[in-house]
This record gives C-alpha cells, sequence and structure tokens, in this order.
C-alpha cells in the first residue's frame, strides 16, 4: 500500500497497529487488513479441521486405555479449534455476505489451502506421535509469532490454542519417548515416521525468502499480523527441536544438517519446494482421499445442520 | 449394611465372579460405544457437534477405563489386556452399541448415519442412566462411588441425545422419517440392552444393585415417555443374540480388530 496516498481514515488505522493498538471486528479495517485475514485465518481454520483427520485415523486404534483417552481428547481440541477460528473468519467475512459454508466450499474446491502436513499418509501409530510432538511443535513456533496480531479477535483465539498445542507437544512427546525407549520393533517403528515427515516439517514453514519477501508477505508484516519470516521461524524449529530428537537416539535423515557454532545459523538440505507446490494444491499423498472423506460426510450432513439452522423451537 | 471392599470382593470367589460379571457388561458398553463414537471424531454433520460429541466418546472410554480398572484390582488381569486382548465370545456389551455407525468403514467411504447414531447413543444413555442409578448404594463401595460420579456426566450425554431426538421430530418430513426409520431400525438389535444376563437376580439378591425389575422398568418407562412425547410407535424389542450371555454379531469382531491392532504388535511393550 503506498502510504503518501492514504486516505485520513487508513492513515489513523495504520497510526494505530504501529503504537499496538488492537483492531476489533467491529472497528473500521482497510478492506485489504480484512483480506489478508481472512486468507490466513480462514486457511488456518480449515488446516485445524483437515488436520484432525492425519491423527483421528488412529484414535480408534490407539493402543492403550490411556492412549485412547489422550488422543481423543487431542484430536477433539483440534476440531475445537477449527471451531473457534471459523468464527473469527465468519465475523470478519460478515461484511461480505459470507459465512463458514463459504469457507468449507472453498476448501472442497480447492481455493482454499491447508497445510502440507495434513495431506502425508500416516502409516503407522507412530506418525500419531510425530505429529503431536514436532508437527504440533511447527505450528506453536508459527502461531507465537501471531500472539501479537494486531487483530484482537485472533489473537484471543491464538491464546488459548497455543495453550492447549503446549499438552498437544506433551502428549506427542510422550507417545515418541515410549516407542523410542521401548522394543527394537517401536524404535523402528518410530525412526521411519521421522524420515518420512523430516521434509514436512521443513516445508511446514514456507519456501526461504533469501532476502525476497513476497507481497503478501510484506502487507502482514506492515500491519502486525505476522512479524517473522519462514525462514526465521525454521530456524527456531531447528534450535528447539533437533538436539531433543538426537537425545531420543534417533537419526534425522540429514547428513548435512548442522548448526555454525558462532552465528547460531543451521544449514540443511533444502526439501523439493516444487514437491511443497505439488503438495499444497491437493496433489499430496493423501490429499484426495482426505478431502473425499470430509467432503462425503459433509454433504451427507447438510440434512443435519438444516434441522439446527431453522429449527422451530422444541421443548 | 456392610460394603464391600475392592479386597473384600477379591477374597470371595463368588462375590469376585458377581462383580466381575456386573463390570463386563458395564466396562464392555461403554468401550465398544466409545469406540463408536470415536470413529465420527472428524466426520460429524457440525462442527460443533464434533467437539460435543468429542467429549462424550471421550467420557464413555474414561468410564470404561474405570470398570477395567476395578477388574484390574480385583485380579482379572491388566486393564489395557482387558480392553484390548479379550475376544469376542467374552466380551458382554449390547449387540446395539458394537453395531456400525452406517455403511463404510471409518478410514474409507465411511456413510455414517446420524440418526441412527444418535437413537442408539440414546438407548445408552437411559440404560445406562437407570442401571447406575440402580448402583449408587451397591454393596460393592467402588462401584457405588463410581455410579455417583458417573451419572453426574451421563446426565449430560442424555441431555445431549434427547435435544436432538426432539429437534430431528419437530423440524421437517426429512429429518421426522430419518428419527422414525432409525427408531424402526434399533429395535432388531435393542433387545438385550436394557438385560442384566443370567446373573441379574444374583446381582439383585447379593446387594450389589437395587432390583432388577425397578431397574428395567425405570428404563422402559423413560423410552416410553419419549416415544409419547415425540410420537413415536412404542418400543418393541428383539432379541436376535444376547450380548450379556457373550453372543456377538461380526460386527463386534470388526471393532475389535480395530480397537486393539496396534497394542496387539506387542501386548508386552510399553505404548
Amino acid at each position: 500500500m503506498p502510504e503518501e496516498t492514504l486516505t485520513d481514515q487508513e492513515a489513523y488505522f495504520l497510526e494505530r497497529v504501529d503504537r499496538g493498538d488492537r483492531i476489533e471486528a467491529d472497528d473500521w479495517m482497510p478492506e485489504d487488513y480484512r483480506q489478508q485475514l481472512v486468507r490466513l485465518i480462514a486457511m488456518h481454520a480449515v488446516s485445524e479441521i483437515m488436520g484432525a483427520l492425519p491423527e483421528k485415523e488412529w484414535v480408534p486404534r490407539a493402543p492403550t486405555l490411556y492412549r485412547k483417552l489422550a488422543i481423543t481428547a487431542k484430536v477433539q481440541d483440534e476440531v475445537g479449534h477449527g471451531q473457534l477460528l471459523i468464527r473469527v473468519a465468519e465475523d470478519l467475512m460478515r461484511p461480505w455476505g459470507k459465512n463458514r459454508e463459504d469457507v468449507m466450499d472453498d476448501l472442497f474446491t480447492g481455493r482454499l489451502k491447508y497445510h502440507n502436513v495434513f495431506h502425508m499418509a500416516t502409516p503407522t501409530w507412530a506418525d500419531a506421535g510425530v505429529i503431536g510432538w514436532l508437527v504440533d511443535g511447527a505450528a506453536v513456533i508459527t502461531q507465537g509469532m501471531s500472539l501479537s496480531c494486531s487483530y484482537a479477535p485472533y489473537a484471543r483465539a491464538l491464546q488459548r490454542i497455543v495453550e492447549e498445542e503446549g499438552f498437544h507437544i506433551q502428549h506427542g512427546e510422550s507417545i515418541c519417548m515410549a516407542l523410542a525407549e521401548g522394543t527394537p520393533m517401536q524404535r523402528a517403528m518410530l525412526q521411519d515416521a521421522l524420515n518420512r515427515w523430516w521434509p514436512a516439517l521443513l516445508m511446514f514453514f514456507g519456501p526461504p525468502e533469501k532476502s525476497q519477501l513476497s507481497t503478501h508477505q510484506l502487507r502482514n508484516i506492515r500491519y502486525r499480523i505476522r512479524s517473522k519470516t519462514n525462514e526465521e521461524l525454521r530456524q527456531r524449529f531447528f534450535s528447539k527441536y533437533v538436539h531433543r530428537i538426537w537425545s531420543l537416539g534417533l537419526t534425522i535423515p540429514d547428513p548435512t544438517l548442522q548448526q555454525d557454532p558462532f552465528t547460531k545459523e543451521w544449514t540443511y538440505q533444502q526439501p523439493d519446494w516444487d514437491e511443497f507446490r505439488r503438495i499444497v494444491s491437493n496433489h499430496g499423498p493423501r490429499s484426495e482421499a482426505r478431502l473425499g472423506l470430509r467432503s462425503t460426510t459433509y454433504q451427507e450432513g447438510e440434512w443435519v445442520r438444516r434441522t439446527i439452522a431453522l429449527s422451530p423451537a422444541v421443548g | 449394611m456392610q460394603r464391600w471392599t475392592i479386597e473384600e470382593a477379591a477374597a470371595n470367589p463368588e462375590r469376585s465372579r458377581l462383580v466381575s460379571e456386573l463390570l463386563w457388561q458395564l466396562a464392555d458398553d461403554d468401550m465398544i460405544i466409545g469406540f463408536r463414537d470415536q470413529e465420527w471424531l472428524g466426520l460429524a454433520p457440525h462442527i460443533e457437534e464434533d467437539v460435543a460429541f468429542g467429549s462424550i466418546g471421550q467420557e464413555e472410554i474414561g468410564h470404561a477405563a474405570l470398570y477395567y480398572g476395578l477388574l484390574e484390582q480385583l485380579g482379572y488381569g491388566k486393564a489395557d489386556d482387558l480392553a484390548s486382548l479379550r475376544t469376542a465370545a467374552e466380551r458382554r456389551n449390547s449387540v446395539l452399541v458394537e453395531q456400525p455407525n452406517g455403511a463404510g468403514h471409518y478410514l474409507e467411504s465411511p456413510h455414517y448415519d446420524w440418526a441412527w447414531t444418535i437413537v442408539r447413543h440414546y438407548l445408552h444413555d437411559v440404560w445406562e442412566t437407570a442401571l447406575l442409578g440402580g448402583l449408587t448404594d451397591s454393596v460393592f463401595e467402588p462401584l457405588a462411588d463410581a455410579a455417583g460420579k458417573i451419572l453426574r456426566e451421563k446426565r449430560y450425554h442424555l441431555a445431549h441425545q434427547e435435544l436432538w431426538m426432539r429437534t430431528m421430530a419437530a423440524h421437517d418430513p426429512d429429518s421426522r422419517g430419518r428419527l422414525e426409520d432409525a427408531w424402526r431400525r434399533v429395535q432388531a438389535w435393542a433387545g438385550d440392552l436394557a438385560d442384566l444376563g443370567p446373573s441379574g437376580a444374583d446381582f439383585e439378591a447379593a446387594g450389589l444393585c437395587q432390583s432388577v425389575e425397578s431397574i428395567v422398568g425405570r428404563y422402559h418407562v423413560r423410552v416410553s415417555e419419549m416415544a409419547g412425547a415425540l410420537g413415536l410407535p412404542a418400543m418393541e424389542c428383539e432379541t436376535r443374540q444376547n450380548g450379556r450371555c457373550g453372543e456377538h454379531t461380526e460386527a463386534l469382531q470388526q471393532a475389535l480388530d480395530t480397537l486393539s491392532e496396534v497394542y496387539r504388535l506387542d501386548p508386552t511393550a510399553n505404548w
């Protein structure tokens, strides 16, 4: 946005953002700000909704009573985050005459993307552990940055989400630790899952910027919707998790991975970014199957939503 | 009345047998309905409902874990083994709760039936409420304590299913038709639900539960009142197999294969 051509209203809005004021749903906001928020929050919401499915595959199969309880609660939390976020997005879309049905339609038609990690296959129980520990760990790093987001309803939702994700990380880490300390079969299952998930975890943060920020990123940084680059977040992930992964006796499938002792910067093998683009455009290993699962059950439940949307008073 | 502690029940073979027979019914009903609830997770017709149903499923499995925990303390083996490794013939759940949520498998092309799910869960909740109400003064102290606690949660489960039944009945001919269809179909499977099995009279005589007649009667009164309020026909259930005697359908074996898939890889491992 060329700041020399701003209207008074726009200039005042940016001044509020600059001084750290939080914007509420009913406050005036530039259309561009609204669009950036909807893009981000609707994507986050459908990622939570679709993100429930990979782990859900293991919910009915979780090995012990304790794990059955924990993973049911965990996946239910993810659905709850989807609900919280879709309501934040709905408030923003109201002036456009849109609601959550439009968000779901955009998901099914491919207009709205969801996170790369949730397109991946989850063939073993260890995948449930790796998702809880490292995918949620990566998500907290990204979401932690947005806790200071200028849009107050999103920041408030994130506050709760990030707190719950803290438990999810412990839950996932606990599954991984049990496998790492377990039988050779359990350790092999965990190592195999890490090998498969590693590239997807690096992709989660998005391509490195190489000092070239995208228009969306620049706008979001200007609006204080986000404050860090993809690469900064990925570096944080390495610093937080690489040593923990090693301490479980696991091998990270990247022999080039190392940290510069002086700059503390990690060097690593880039994942295949073309593959990343194929995955997020719904051509990942499980994209079609999961979208099919979600859209079929969504369509078949249409009569149920109609029932509660327009129900006469019931006693 | 002298109440039995775990140790007192465990030390007396006849007491232990009676307590365990009742606990298998409670534990297996909740384990299997909780499993059916888990299959819905992420797929419910409405996102708020997904959250609600997720909670209900979690609580059902939590209750099952409590009952299996009591059986473990009575010396019947590790709770996780009891939940995952017992054969279908050893299970004492009602055949109603083992029936699938609809056509298809939860991982592939599920065509789940919401009206059936609600009506089936409603009947389970009415039965469990009636039964637990008859256990709050049980001679077996840990069960009396558990019944009081669990009843507080069952109130919400029941309120949830009743609200859905009323909503489906009142909304339009389509939703009402689906409710009526589900109401008719559950009758083929619900015959063994309100049944305490072959030892029912012994449970009563030992003071493990109140009179079987009053417990079963409370269930029937509540279901009839609901039928009356919604204009549904009186329920006349069939008993094809009696799950309380270990008779089950193929659906239970499929559920057990799935719920124990990981655990069976190595039941001696720490998961």
